[in-house]
């Protein structure tokens, strides 16, 4: 019982960090790099919710998807055309997500902080013998095979790599440096935005201001984890996917949280998220143009 | 994380010319900055008429909660006071080339030791014990950057990721101190409140401002000189600009690193702790953070409006101590939530991130007066006015 749900719960908290960073490893290859994740899995997963209450979990799915890729392409946009800054716009797009969501909530639902999602517009689940499982875990799983088939079996993967290799042979040969990027930008963007709709229609079947809880940077951290590698970047989402559920159930234990205080196991993936990358950085090598705007001669 | 803008190289962009240049820079800068502001207001204006607020009436009241009379002018004073610090703590490892987005914890952690020592200090002299609180505050400030900075440099660890993490272990351990060992037995929702003492004084009688203000422009001029009358502020901004620049000045790279951080905790720690000693009427620290706000958070529109000069980020922290101030008017007059104040931030920040932006936008500017002026040479020379 105890073990069932504590595996449940690993798979359902793996899919938003596994998606996230899946769409920013892409993102990386291509030498753009996103910090407003967090914002956007924020900001969609409002919109999700807007979406689903007027036209059904589908529809959800479908606008937290294009919320978070429209916030790429600006993303994509300022970084790559304006050649701005990237971490400064990631930044903004986080400080932006923050307000607009609360803002939002009260606009939308007249509450302050919280809004529970009807049962009729979440996604439905599969039932398994185990519990109910989300069929998003599936698609994240998918996701993440495809892309990275995607980056190292087809043209398109090799321009991507290319672009965040060497910006300035691959224009030489032709590709596109600003369209490629862009692409990364708002495939990121879109990612994120069906793992923030996961979040709220799905998984946790709530909004608040406070959702996405910093999965957007331990998402970051497990594209450093998986050294771009989006097939790792499962096993980093499993990682933390555990913590973050161990937490959750140890913390309903009363047992346990008389020895250790609640509080302490809610920082469980926080710390682990630390622990983790502190561990495996200076094993991997990131593309040589990464972060950096591209400048034609 | 070394796949973010690996070398710092270029962000504070600032070039070594003459006078002229640099007033013309400073102008530059100023035009840019006001042009952001305004975007993030105009912005925050359409998306009040979108949504069915009144978005004039809501900026009437924003107004006069922040600079209308007095009171409302006291009030932005009183949420400057930390804005300036926690713009401090993001502006001064900006100009290292550092993103240290970790003035919220920081901030915790000085408001939880302000709590601490400034409940014990009963009787000891208010002129001892106030600076002992500010101090101790900053210390904890000071030590809790301190893993973000040797992850850093010991590990390569990205300091985005690191100090995020650090905020939310904060606000756990917050949690866990609040309600279980420094809560006040007649209040659940608090902690113990500080000692009468400690407690500063308002700067006008019922005012929120209090001298606390001060603590806020003196570290402000502090890092002033540090950073542009020391010899180590020398070595800070040439951190900014390049490692292997300061390595070959025969400096240590990681030691500003080290310094870098410490001091911008320093800043955001005193931040919690003008919260806790310097801002009538709780004098203790609520459960929920609540009399923290987003401060930490807020510094860094407050940074990079300031252009990253401790002096620039005092006004800056002015600037946006009246939009939290008035939007609390905002809320009451015009009914408009007071998070919408968040989403200018937001969008300021987004607009500063490409100053190529606004040379592409002064381009189109100049050469639609060219074209008004001599519509004959407009055609040829209009085409190929933006690179590439």
């Amino acid at each position: 019982m105890l073990i069932s749900s504590l595996i449940l719960g690993s798979l359902h908290a793996m899919v938003p960090i596994t998606m996230t960073a899946t769409g920013e490893i892409l993102s990386e290859r291509a030498g753009l790099v996103n910090i407003g994740l967090e914002g956007i899995l924020l900001i969609s997963a409002f919109t999700a919710v807007v979406g689903a209450e007027a036209y059904g979990p589908l529809a959800g799915l479908l606008v937290g998807l294009l919320t978070g890729a429209f916030i790429g392409l600006i993303h994509g946009i300022i970084a790559i055309y304006f050649r701005g800054d990237q971490t400064i716009s990631g930044v903004g797009i986080n400080v932006l997500g923050a307000g607009l969501v609360a803002f939002g909530l009260v606009w939308q639902w007249g509450q302050a902080g919280f809004h529970q999602v009807p049962r009729a517009v979440r996604v439905p689940a599969i039932s398994t013998p185990w519990g109910p499982l989300s069929p998003m875990v599936i698609v994240a799983l998918v996701l993440a095979v495809l892309t990275w088939y995607l980056m190292n079996r087809t043209n398109l993967g090799l321009k991507l790599r290319a672009v965040g290799e060497n910006p300035a042979a691959a224009d030489a040969a032709g590709v596109s440096v600003e369209k490629v990027r862009l692409f990364g930008a708002v495939f990121a963007g879109a990612l994120a935005g069906l793992a923030g709709a996961f979040l709220s229609i799905d998984w946790l079947a709530t909004i608040t201001k406070n959702l996405s809880a910093g999965r957007g940077f331990i998402a970051l951290a497990t594209v450093v984890f998986s050294g771009l590698n989006p097939l790792l970047a499962i096993v980093g989402g499993l990682i933390f996917g555990f913590f973050n559920s161990l937490a959750l159930v140890a913390s309903t234990s009363r047992e346990l949280t008389r020895v250790i205080p609640y509080q302490f196991l809610q920082m469980l993936p926080y710390v682990v998220t630390l622990l983790v990358v502190a561990g495996v950085i200076g094993r991997v090598r990131f593309p040589r143009a990464s972060g950096q705007p591209y400048r034609r001669e | 994380m070394s796949q973010l803008p690996a070398e710092p190289a270029a962000r504070p962009k600032q070039k070594a010319a003459g006078a002229g240049h640099m007033l013309r820079g400073a102008l530059a800068s100023l035009v840019q900055v006001v042009l952001a502001a305004g975007i993030g207001l105009a912005i925050g204006a359409i998306m009040m008429n979108a949504t069915g607020y009144d978005w004039k009436e809501a900026y009437h009241a924003l107004w006069i909660g922040s600079f209308g009379d007095r009171w409302g002018l006291f009030d932005t004073l009183a949420d400057a006071t930390p804005l300036i610090l926690t713009g401090l703590t993001f502006g001064l490892c900006f100009r290292a080339g550092y993103f240290n987005i970790g003035a919220q914890g920081q901030m915790i952690i000085g408001a939880l030791v302000a709590v601490a020592v400034g409940s014990s200090l009963g009787g000891v002299p208010t002129l001892v014990a106030v600076p002992l609180v500010v101090l101790a505050a900053g210390i904890a400030g000071a030590i809790w950057s301190m893993p973000a900075a040797l992850l850093k440099v010991t590990r390569g660890v990205h300091e985005v990721i690191s100090t995020i993490m650090f905020n939310w272990i904060a606000i756990y351990l917050s949690g866990y101190l609040v309600f279980n060992v420094m809560n006040d037995p007649r209040s659940a929702e608090r902690t113990v409140r500080v000692a009468e003492n400690v407690r500063m004084s308002a700067l006008l009688p019922g005012a929120d401002a209090t001298s606390a203000l001060f603590i806020s422009v003196f570290i402000a001029v502090f890092f002033y000189w540090l950073l542009y009358h020391s010899p180590w502020g020398y070595e800070m901004r040439v951190a900014g600009f390049s490692h292997d620049a300061l390595r070959y000045a025969g400096a240590n790279p990681m030691w500003a690193v080290n310094v870098t951080f410490l001091l911008a905790g320093l800043a955001s720690g005193i931040a919690g702790a003008t919260q806790i000693i310097g801002r009538p009427p709780t004098y203790a620290l609520y459960g929920d953070l609540s009399n923290l706000g987003n401060f930490g958070f807020d510094g860094i529109a407050v940074a990079l409006i300031g252009r990253s000069h401790p002096l620039g980020t005092i006004l800056a922290a002015v600037f946006f101590g009246a939009l939290s101030t008035g939007a609390r008017m905002m809320q009451i007059i015009a009914g408009v939530p007071l998070d919408m104040i968040r989403v200018v931030h937001g969008v300021v920040i987004v607009a500063l991130a490409a100053p190529e932006l606004w040379s592409i936008l002064r381009r189109s500017i100049s050469r639609r007066v060219a074209s008004r002026t001599a519509p004959a040479a407009s055609g040829p020379a209009a085409g190929k006015g933006a690179q590439q």
